[in-house]
C-alpha cells in the first residue's frame, strides 16, 4: 500500500477505488477527499454506486483496486480502529428486529470505548423512543431515529449517513439534518452523506461529489461549483431555430420566445458571446445542485433548465 | 429575526443569509448593538450547514456591518448606520429596475409608468387617510 496517501487527519481518503460485481463495474477508478469539519454530499441516481463506495468505507466490501483509508486506517484490514471513529446509519437501518430499543444501546455499547450512557438517553428521550419497545414494530422513522441514537452516542469524530432522510416524514427529516448540523457545528467533527434528495445537500453540504455510473464526474466544494454554471435568458433577433453555441453551452431551452442556456465557466465570455450574436440579454440567474445534476447525468436535455429558470420562480425552503 | 432560505432560486446560501441579514439592518429591524443568533443556533433554526454561517458572518464583519467580540457573540456594528442609507438606495434600485424591466417587456412606456406610479400613490394616501 502506498503510505504517501495515508493520512491521519483526513477523515476519508478514497483512492483509485475500482469495484466489479460479476461483469458490472459498480465504482470506476474512484478518489476523493472527505476533509475535516465538513460536510461532504454525495449524490447520484439510485444505482450510481454511493452505497457501495460507504460500504468500502465502512470496511464491508474489499477494494478489486485502489484504497481506502478511514483517519489513515485501512477499515477492511484495521476494522477496530477505524470504526471506532465512525458513527454510521446504513440505508437500510440494519437493526436486530427481535431486540427491545433497551438492548439495541446496551448491545451496541461495547463496540465503542467512548459510548456515553447519557447523552444515548437524552437521543433517546428526545425522539421517544420507548425503551421496552420491539425493534420489529417501530415505525419507518423511529428506526431511522433509533438508528440515529446508535450512531451519535460514542460522539464519533466521523458520522457515515447512507441516504438518511429517504422515505422520512419532514419531523424525522428534520431531526436528521439537525443531527447534521449539530455534529459539524462541535469543532473538528465531519459528515459523509449520501443522498438523492438535492436541496437537501444544497442546504447543509460543504463539499459535493457527483457520482455516475460509478464514475466521479466532480468533487469540489459546493461554492466552486455553484459558481461555475449560469442561467443566461435572452432573446434573438430572427425568432427561427436554436443559436449555434459553443460547448460551454450545455443545455438550451425555448421558453415563450425567450432561450434560456446553461453556461459552464466565464460569464464574461457568454455575454460577449450573446452580444455577437445580437441578442438581448433578458435575465442572468445562478442554477440550483438539482440544475446542475440534471445538466450531467442527461448531457444536452433541456430538462435542465426548468421552466422557469427566473430568480422569482417557485421556492424551495432548506 | 426571520429569515428564509430557499434552493430553488440557485444564489448560494451564504449570499442569501448576507442580502437578509443586511436588509433587516438597512430596514432598522436589527439595530446598532443589537445582538446576532449564535451561529449553531442559526443553523440549527434554518437547517442549514453551520459553517455557511460563519462565512457569512465573517463577510459582514469585513464588510463593517457586523462585530464579533470573542466569546461574547455577534453584534451590529455602529458603523451599520451610514451603509444602511446605502444599502436602502441599493435595494430601492433592485425594485426600480426589475420594475423598469417589467415595463419595457409589456409595452409600457415611461411616461405611462410615471402616471400610473403617481395614480398607485394617490390610491395609498386615501386608503391610509380612511383607516387613520
Amino acid at each position: 500500500m502506498n503510505d504517501q496517501i495515508r493520512t491521519e487527519e483526513t477523515p476519508v481518503r478514497v483512492f483509485a477505488l475500482t469495484r466489479r460485481f460479476g461483469k458490472k463495474t459498480a465504482l470506476d477508478d474512484v478518489s476523493l477527499d472527505v476533509r475535516p469539519g465538513r460536510v461532504f454530499g454525495l449524490v447520484g441516481e439510485n444505482g450510481a454506486g454511493k452505497t457501495t463506495l460507504m460500504r468500502h468505507v465502512m470496511g464491508l466490501l474489499r477494494p478489486n483496486a485502489g484504497s481506502v483509508f478511514v483517519f489513515g486506517q485501512n477499515p477492511v484490514t484495521q476494522p477496530e480502529e477505524a470504526l471506532r471513529r465512525i458513527g454510521y446509519l446504513s440505508e437500510n437501518r440494519d437493526l436486530p428486529n427481535w431486540m427491545r430499543v433497551r438492548e439495541t444501546l446496551a448491545f451496541t455499547k461495547p463496540f465503542f470505548p467512548d459510548w456515553d450512557d447519557r447523552f444515548a438517553e437524552e437521543l433517546r428521550e428526545m425522539f421517544g423512543l420507548d425503551p421496552t419497545e420491539k425493534v420489529k414494530s417501530l415505525s419507518r422513522g423511529q428506526r431511522a431515529q433509533l438508528g440515529l441514537t446508535l450512531a451519535l452516542a460514542h460522539r464519533p469524530p466521523l458520522l457515515v449517513l447512507d441516504e438518511p432522510s429517504s422515505g422520512l416524514d419532514p419531523v424525522v427529516r428534520r431531526d436528521i439534518l439537525t443531527a447534521i448540523i449539530r455534529t459539524v457545528a462541535d469543532e473538528g467533527r465531519t459528515v459523509f452523506l449520501s443522498s438523492h434528495l438535492l436541496d437537501e445537500v444544497e442546504c447543509v453540504a460543504d463539499d459535493v461529489a457527483l457520482l455516475h455510473n460509478g464514475r466521479v464526474l466532480f468533487s469540489a466544494p459546493l461554492e466552486d461549483v455553484k459558481a461555475r454554471y449560469h442561467f443566461f435568458t435572452f432573446r434573438l433577433k430572427d425568432n427561427d431555430g436554436p443559436p449555434l453555441l459553443p460547448k460551454e453551452a450545455i443545455a438550451i431551452r425555448r421558453i415563450a420566445g425567450e432561450w434560456t442556456m446553461m453556461w459552464i465557466g466565464d460569464k464574461e465570455a457568454a455575454r460577449a458571446l450573446l452580444a455577437e450574436k445580437q441578442a438581448t440579454i433578458v435575465e442572468e440567474s445562478d442554477p440550483s445542485l438539482e440544475d446542475i445534476f440534471i445538466s450531467h447525468i442527461r448531457p444536452g436535455d433541456p430538462a435542465a433548465i426548468p421552466m422557469s429558470a427566473k430568480s422569482d420562480a417557485k421556492r424551495r425552503s432548506c | 429575526m426571520l429569515m428564509h432560505i430557499s434552493t430553488r432560486n440557485g444564489v448560494p446560501i451564504y449570499v442569501q443569509l448576507i442580502s437578509q441579514i443586511k436588509h433587516l439592518i438597512a430596514s432598522g429591524r436589527l439595530s446598532t448593538g443589537s445582538e446576532l443568533p449564535p451561529i449553531r443556533t442559526l443553523a440549527e433554526q434554518l437547517l442549514i450547514n453551520p459553517n455557511t454561517v460563519a462565512r457569512a458572518y465573517r463577510e459582514l464583519e469585513s464588510l463593517g456591518l457586523l462585530t464579533t467580540r470573542r466569546g461574547a457573540g455577534t453584534y451590529v456594528s455602529d458603523k451599520g448606520s451610514p451603509l444602511a442609507r446605502a444599502e436602502r438606495v441599493r435595494i430601492l434600485s433592485d425594485q426600480l429596475d426589475a420594475l423598469l424591466a417589467e415595463a419595457s417587456s409589456l409595452g409600457v412606456d415611461y411616461e405611462q409608468l410615471l402616471e400610473l406610479l403617481n395614480k398607485r400613490r394617490a390610491a395609498m394616501t386615501q386608503r391610509s387617510g380612511l383607516n387613520e
